[in-house]
């Protein structure tokens, strides 16, 4: 492009900005206009759902099935019931510990994996790269099987360790991606100048890296924590009893009043309890849980 | 703004070990990082997956335990030569497709409303992630239960007088609805992350030339985010491929939307046909290894996550 193109455009952008300086009033409020139509439509589309569970839930058995969204006849009843039923509360414990067990794991076990990945020098980066991209694509269910079977010869079979191994295990690749973009991000010098003052580098990754590492460890907790506390496919294939089954696989099997009904409040209040949690862990982390799926996502 | 750029490099230079004894040391710090991941990893995919091809050459029931033996290909023939597969790999396919272009689609739009929005960004972020975070079983019952005629609040608003649950066409509309609406701040977030890599001064100067938005949007914006595109729509697609939560909750697989992976559940853990569950896994497995394996070499998918090419 020649030099005279050159200043040219840049004389139109001027004028450009120029122009949009003038227009400056009617133009704002136009856009903001636009971005709050969009802002709304995107608050009504993801709320509805979750209000009508909330609604539901409020719903007295009688009018339960009205179909109306607001109920007609408000309770709490529902929640009161399913905490009194053991199968809900226990389900409570295990899908707690089961999934902050298995999510520490991960967090450790990645972090470990990330710095290396991240940091250091070593053959074989390719292969566990690949390794780490395989289990990522990999199809849960067709491990249900095999697991199923061995779990019920080494009797891990409807207990904790049975679910945690495999939501561990799917819960590092992503942990890995995300914890290897955060490490990359950490300032490379910090941790020379402690090998220079005669750390190892072990001593320089624990003292040095950890601490700097936090934000990307717990984003990558509360990531993890979402995905081992979601999953329904293992739970529902590899518990069977109130021992090891967690919410989810709870509540698919409430039990209604007669074979013909369906429990419509408790398995409304069961959702919506399960669902508080992550809804606070969501609104309070959202910069970060951004941030750390758009890091750990792609950098094509 | 540069001066600053230019005395911290983003990137860190590689290193290059002066000495031996301080690159072999490098080497075993790496093999004990990454071993343990690297051991779990493959421990728990790789064995059962090897124990599924065993399994799927036999004949394993473990409501006959006695009569297990070797036999062969005879499940995959089994499978294979039954209509049953052969529809739900289309059911699968149906929902794949219709829910991961809609997605994409709606991500698309949602990526760009939370990359420039001018209002409430927090709030839109938030929001957004609502989808996101909930359990998947309760999405599924959120939406059942609103379609459901007994319950809904749908069938009222739309006046409908029969069931759209207890027909194929309802019952896929729902289904995929309910993916939809779980999946695509996801696939919002993947685009998001594409969306950050193009340049503001790219837009501006095209805007300037007299490119209108949309010109704009196709000749900058989508070539420039390409490979994130490409890496969102294959993670999104092989989550879809794997559908089984939504199915299981609605229906578990009845008014024909039986799905593969409702397939596998069903003659696995209902029938405790191990042999032709574990071929049906197997079987699905290959699908997704084909799917990723077309993304990644036919549309050079570059997937290299977190900088894993070592930029």
């Amino acid at each position: 492009m020649s030099v005279g193109e050159a200043t040219g455009r840049r004389a139109a952008a001027a004028r450009a900005r120029a122009g949009q300086r003038t227009g400056f009033v009617s133009e704002s409020v136009k856009r903001t206009t636009g971005w709050s139509a969009a802002l709304v439509v995107v608050l009504v589309l993801s709320l509805v759902p979750v209000l009508w569970i909330v609604m539901l839930s409020l719903k007295t058995p009688a009018t339960a099935t009205d179909g109306s969204f607001i109920p007609h006849q408000w309770t709490l009843s529902n929640y009161s019931d399913i905490f009194k039923t053991g199968i809900f509360t226990s389900a409570l414990r295990n899908s707690i510990g089961i999934a902050l067990i298995s999510t520490a794991l991960a967090v450790i076990i990645a972090s470990a994996a990330a710095y290396a990945i991240a940091r250091l020098d070593f053959p074989g980066k390719r292969v566990i790269l690949a390794v780490v991209l395989g289990v990522a694509m990999f199809p849960q269910i067709s491990l249900v099987g095999p697991l199923y079977n061995l779990w019920r010869q080494i009797g891990l079979y409807d207990t904790w360790p049975g679910l945690i191994i495999p939501y561990m295990t799917f819960a590092l690749p992503l942990s890995i991606f995300v914890l290897s973009s955060f490490f990359r991000e950490i300032p490379w010098e910090l941790e020379q100048a402690a090998e220079v003052d005669g750390a190892t580098p072990f001593q320089a990754f624990r003292k040095v890296i950890v601490p700097l590492a936090m934000p990307g460890l717990v984003t990558t907790f509360i990531i993890v924590f979402i995905i081992c506390w979601n999953d329904f496919v293992f739970a529902i294939s590899l518990t069977s009893t109130t021992r090891a089954e967690t919410v989810p696989a709870a509540i698919s099997t409430f039990p209604g009043v007669s074979q013909f009904t369906v429990p419509y409040g408790d398995i409304a209040a069961a959702a919506v309890v399960v669902t508080v949690p992550v809804m606070l862990l969501v609104l309070l982390f959202q910069r970060r849980i951004v941030a750390g799926l758009t890091a750990g996502a792609v950098k094509g | 703004m540069s001066a600053v750029a230019a005395e911290t490099p983003a990137a860190p230079k590689p290193r290059r070990p002066q000495l031996t004894g301080r690159a072999r040391s490098e080497r075993r710090l790496a093999a004990m990082l990454v071993g343990p991941a690297a051991i779990v990893m493959i421990a728990v995919t790789a064995y059962p997956i090897i124990d599924a091809i065993v399994l799927s050459l036999q004949r394993s029931d473990l409501r006959f335990p006695n009569q297990s033996k070797f036999i062969g290909l005879s499940n995959y023939g089994h499978v294979l030569s039954a209509p049953v597969w052969w529809q739900d790999v289309l059911h699968t396919a149906i929902i794949t497709v219709v829910s991961v272009s809609i997605q994409f689609v709606l991500g698309m739009a949602l990526a760009l409303v939370m990359h420039r929005t001018l209002v409430a960004r927090g709030l839109v972020r938030a929001v957004a992630l609502i989808p996101y975070g909930i359990v998947a079983v309760v999405a599924a019952y959120s939406w059942e239960l609103a379609w459901s005629l007994n319950s809904g609040w749908i069938p009222k608003l739309l006046g409908l007088t029969g069931d759209p649950l207890s027909h194929t066409f309802g019952t896929y509309i729902a289904i995929i609805i309910t993916e939809i609406w779980k999946n695509t701040p996801f696939m919002a977030l993947l685009l998001l992350a594409g969306l950050a890599l193009v340049p503001d001064e790219l837009l501006e100067a095209a805007k300037v030339d007299g490119a209108s938005a949309w010109q704009r949007f196709m000749r900058i914006t989508v070539p420039l985010m390409k490979p994130a595109i490409l890496v969102a729509l294959l993670f999104r697609t092989l989550d879809a491929f794997r559908i089984f939560d939504t199915i299981y909750i609605f229906n578990q697989g009845a008014q024909g939307t039986e799905s593969i992976s409702m397939l596998n559940y069903s003659t696995l853990l209902d029938r405790l046909n191990l042999g032709l569950g574990s071929a049906v896994s197997v079987l699905l497995f290959l699908f997704v290894a084909l799917i990723a394996f077309v993304f990644i070499k036919g549309f050079g998918a570059g997937v290299a996550p977190g900088g894993a090419t070592g930029r």
